[in-house]
């Protein structure tokens, strides 16, 4: 059995992998639904945009699912501590999510025009929403956010609604925006025809130069700020009390990790010059660069970010020493043997059975005429 | 500081509402999904259309039901982290593993495939297909497993112990977890109720269509894959119930004795209660009509052993309290950092108890100036509702014997082939559609009401396992969450009851009930945005 320090590194990727597998898959998902009413002005062809994902977005959204599952038990106390301080925050994203699954199925239940239209706002705002919320909840790790811990590792709440919308959260929400605005754009620029193609193409290119500039803002935005830095912290290779450490604070120090491997700098770098590739490669009309242009920017940018904290997952401003790390707010060394082993297993088989669904389901979309589709 | 008592109570409606509004959706999954297997298996081994459209047909209810069964299903695990932050800390290294191998192992499998079996039937051979569907139907049953083995572990916490280092349970044998008596037991009756109102669902439609003389042969054989699917089921789930009953862990006891209002302990065999109303506050059951020796050989399948009354588990129950005590005391001294073999020795003795100790916490921050009045009330606590229970048990078991009847009388009249005439029978069956619904709520609330006053059986009482919220955050969330749900019911019971009406020929193959047969010109290309 590998020990419990390699271990909690290893869970540390793979919390990254799983949401890096969301946001390459379901981002498109929420991109393509937020673009919805942009990319098809007529019925008939918002009807093909939704006809791009309509097969495969549920599958897409089990990562999101699964990582929260896996989130529940690798990280218990991240997951408890991140779903009730940002209780508000994560309730809005829920409501924005229900509007997908009823959205995607009963929007061709019936004939009436109004009703079609009264679903794609709903799969807009589903798709838009989350985007931002996420973007938003990844910007408040690196303000921190308000909770502490008391000796028995309950959670205790210091903040209001109002202060998860700070100035630096919301511009991450932004980013989060434009990044799976791209990679949607990039998606439908690859699957669909004529017209949708031409926007979706557009869109791409906008949002490719939007997100590299946004994301290099966000950088220089973030090395003014000041960053936590863990100072003390018992052996890590056993279990540790969460909470039972020193960290202090440092300006820039959330850039902290770069200054002491340089050569990481190439993941923020690479996520700008990816985001600029997908502009390039949508306005060359080359479908398939695109979506991969603008899938690296997006591991590229979440890598970036979780390197960024490392080894905090979910800094605390109450008070600092609450700060949950990937050391201390894990599961026991059994529990993650075991997860692993369950990751191994499945990951594979999840990888090959949706890779043979979208093979299936491949082919251009082609726009229907005005009538047929009920 | 533990949560505010109105939070905590918030909180539990919330997740009572939330959850029981999730499974009006779940047993149509479970159960037409393997329905939705059987129609397409025949369809592909004899090459009948009629099999396929049965398939395509049933598939829009599957798929208009399953929408709110994923959009309901999300709520659930946002609000363990939510509503529940300590319960999450306190029991995740456990609880989480059977919910993250659900996503992975079944989710995932789930709904990869349920798109290909909207989407796929222009794209894939007959057995593909029909893979696809056998692999959702697999998937949303694996899901119900995952679930269960973590709810079952909520009623008999195996395999954990608590570590004070990290200040909450551990995994120590996952294999106990799996293989907990209790979570095979609920997870058999449970999918078997899903088979059960499932096939009441597809019989009293096909009723409803036979009594209307339309798409009679469409009709007939749908009847025909439910009346045989729900007689095995509803045959399992009364076995499996029965399973239930059998008393492993604290919990299970506690909630044996409310549900069949036992306030003493009988001599072996122990009666069973038919008929009485529980009265909590007097400790007996008024009115009451006993059956002799049945709940002895029920519960302990025996005639020798005893089934441990309420008063008695009273206290019992108040004596671990002052054990778990001891147990805090020494929690209290491990956490300063005297760890000294002694003070663990302590600790280890009574550990077992130290949920008990947590009741104090509703009574005394400090636990261990509890005084007597506080201790006796603290045993009192872990007593449910009598009342409450005791009917609900009853109501889903009458439930339970009266599908039994529909099933059996379905089966032999469709044997006899003399099932037309019945129309008794038809009608009883159509407006026994939402009674499987009102067993399946009642169940699960005799199992999680009856598992009060703890979220972990014996280990995490339910007053410290919620987030200390403010209650103007529950308001917000309860208001949001009542205005969506309740416009997307109305809107699901709109369009399946629309579908419904509309029949088979929803399919547009021109060869059902309200079509003209020979206008093939009006049918619509088979698009794939058309399902």
């Amino acid at each position: 059995m590998l020990d419990y320090e390699t271990l909690k590194l290893i869970w540390w990727g793979l919390v990254g992998v799983l949401l890096i597998g969301f946001a390459l898959t379901g981002g498109f998902d929420l991109g393509v639904g937020a673009l919805l009413p942009l990319m098809g002005r007529s019925d008939e062809e918002r009807g093909a945009v939704v006809e791009s994902i309509v097969g495969t977005w549920e599958g897409n959204q089990t990562w999101l699912i699964t990582a929260g599952g896996a989130l529940f038990a690798a990280w218990p106390l991240v997951y408890a501590a991140a779903f009730s301080t940002l209780y508000g925050a994560l309730m809005l994203m829920l409501f924005a999510l229900f509007l997908r699954p009823v959205g995607f199925d009963y929007r061709d239940k019936l004939k009436d025009l109004r009703w079609r239209k009264a679903w794609d706002i709903g799969l807009c705002i589903g798709g838009a929403v989350p985007a931002l919320i996420i973007g938003v909840a990844f910007g408040n790790l690196f303000t921190g956010v308000a909770f502490a811990l008391d000796n028995t590792v309950r959670v205790s709440y210091g903040g209001v609604f109002l202060d998860l919308l700070n100035p630096f959260a919301l511009f991450c929400g932004v980013v989060s925006l434009a990044m799976l605005l791209m990679h949607g754009a990039a998606f439908l620029h690859l699957r669909t025809e004529g017209a949708i193609q031409l926007r979706a193409r557009r869109a791409a290119i906008i949002t490719g130069v939007t997100t590299a500039a946004l994301f290099a803002v966000g950088g220089m935005w973030l090395a003014q700020r000041n960053g936590l830095q863990l100072l003390q912290i018992g052996d890590v290779n056993t279990a540790l009390r969460p909470g039972d450490k020193t960290v202090g604070m440092l300006a820039g120090g959330w850039l902290h990790n770069y200054a002491l491997y340089p050569r990481t700098w190439l993941l923020p770098l690479l996520g700008i010059a990816a985001a600029l590739l997908t502009a390039l490669s949508a306005w060359r009309r080359w479908g398939w660069a695109t979506l991969l242009a603008s899938g690296s920017a997006v591991t590229a940018i979440i890598v970036t970010a979780g390197w960024s904290l490392f080894p905090f997952v979910l800094p605390s401003s109450m008070d600092p020493a609450s700060s949950l790390t990937l050391w201390d707010a894990v599961s026991s060394q059994r529990t993650l043997g075991i997860m692993l082993i369950v990751v191994i297993i499945f990951m594979p088989l999840i990888m090959l059975y949706t890779t043979w669904v979208y093979r299936v389901m491949r082919g251009p979309i082609r726009v229907s005429q005005p009538g047929a589709g009920y | 500081m533990i949560p505010a008592a109105d939070v905590v109570e918030l909180s539990r409606l919330q997740f009572g509402l939330t959850a029981m509004f999730h499974f009006l959706f779940v047993p149509l999954t479970l159960g037409l999904s393997w329905i939705l297997v059987i129609c397409e298996s025949v369809y592909v081994m004899t090459g009948q259309q009629v099999y396929k459209d049965m398939t395509r047909f049933w598939g829009k209810l599957f798929g208009i039901n399953f929408a709110m069964g994923i959009t309901t299903g999300i709520t659930l695990e946002f609000q363990f982290g939510t509503n529940w932050a300590y319960y999450s800390h306190y029991v995740g290294d456990i609880f989480g593993v059977p919910l993250a191998i659900e996503g992975m192992m079944a989710f995932f499998l789930e709904s990869t495939f349920v798109g290909l079996f909207f989407f796929g039937w222009d794209r894939l051979s007959r057995k593909q297909h029909l893979l696809v569907t056998f692999l959702v139907a697999l998937g949303s049953n694996l899901s119900a497993l995952w679930i269960l083995i973590a709810n079952g572990w909520m009623q008999n916490p195996v395999g954990a112990d608590f570590n004070y280092v990290t200040m909450r349970m551990e995994l120590t044998s996952i294999g106990q977890v799996f293989f907990n008596p209790v979570a095979q037991a609920k997870f058999v009756h449970t999918v078997a109720a899903g088979y059960v109102a499932a096939s009441m669902f597809v019989l009293g439609v096909s009723s409803w269509y036979l009594l209307k003389a339309r798409d009679t042969g469409f009709a007939i054989r749908s009847f025909a894959v439910a009346a045989g699917f729900g007689l095995a089921s509803v045959c399992s789930v009364i076995v499996l119930g029965d399973e239930s009953g059998y008393t492993a862990g604290e919990v299970q006891k506690v909630k044996l004795a409310a549900i069949e209002a036992e306030w003493d302990t009988a001599p072996a065999p122990a009666p069973f209660t038919a008929i009485g109303i529980p009265n909590q506050k007097e400790q007996r059951t008024d009115y009451a009509i006993k059956i002799p020796y049945v709940l002895g050989l029920i519960s302990t399948r025996s005639v020798d052993q005893q089934v441990t009354g309420i008063k008695d588990l009273r206290l019992e129950h108040e004596a671990r309290i002052r054990h778990g005590m001891t147990a805090y005391a020494a929690l209290l001294k491990l956490q300063a950092g005297d760890t000294s073999p002694a003070v663990k020795a302590q600790f280890e003795a009574a550990k077992k108890d130290l949920g008990f100790a947590l009741l104090l916490k509703k009574y005394t921050p400090n636990v261990l100036d509890a005084s007597e009045t506080q201790i006796k009330a603290a045993a009192g606590d872990t007593i449910p509702q009598v009342l409450p229970l005791f009917l609900s048990f009853r109501l889903m078991v009458g439930l339970g014997f009266l599908f039994l009847f529909i099933f059996s009388a379905s089966f032999y009249f469709l044997a006899r082939r003399n099932l037309a005439p019945q129309r008794w029978l038809l009608r009883l069956i159509v407006w026994s559609i939402p009674l499987p619904w009102v067993a399946i709520e009642t169940g699960w609330f005799v199992a999680e009401y009856g598992r009060q006053p703890w979220t972990i059986s014996g280990i995490l009482p339910t007053r410290l396992s919620a987030s200390a919220l403010d209650a103007s955050q529950l308001h917000f969330s309860m208001f949001g969450l009542l205005a969506i749900y309740s416009a997307l019911f109305v809107i699901e019971m709109f369009l399946m009851l629309k579908y419904i009406r509309i029949g088979p020929a929803a399919l547009h193959t021109g060869r059902y009930f309200g079509e003209t047969t020979n206008d093939t010109s009006a049918l619509p290309a088979q698009t794939a945005a058309s399902h």
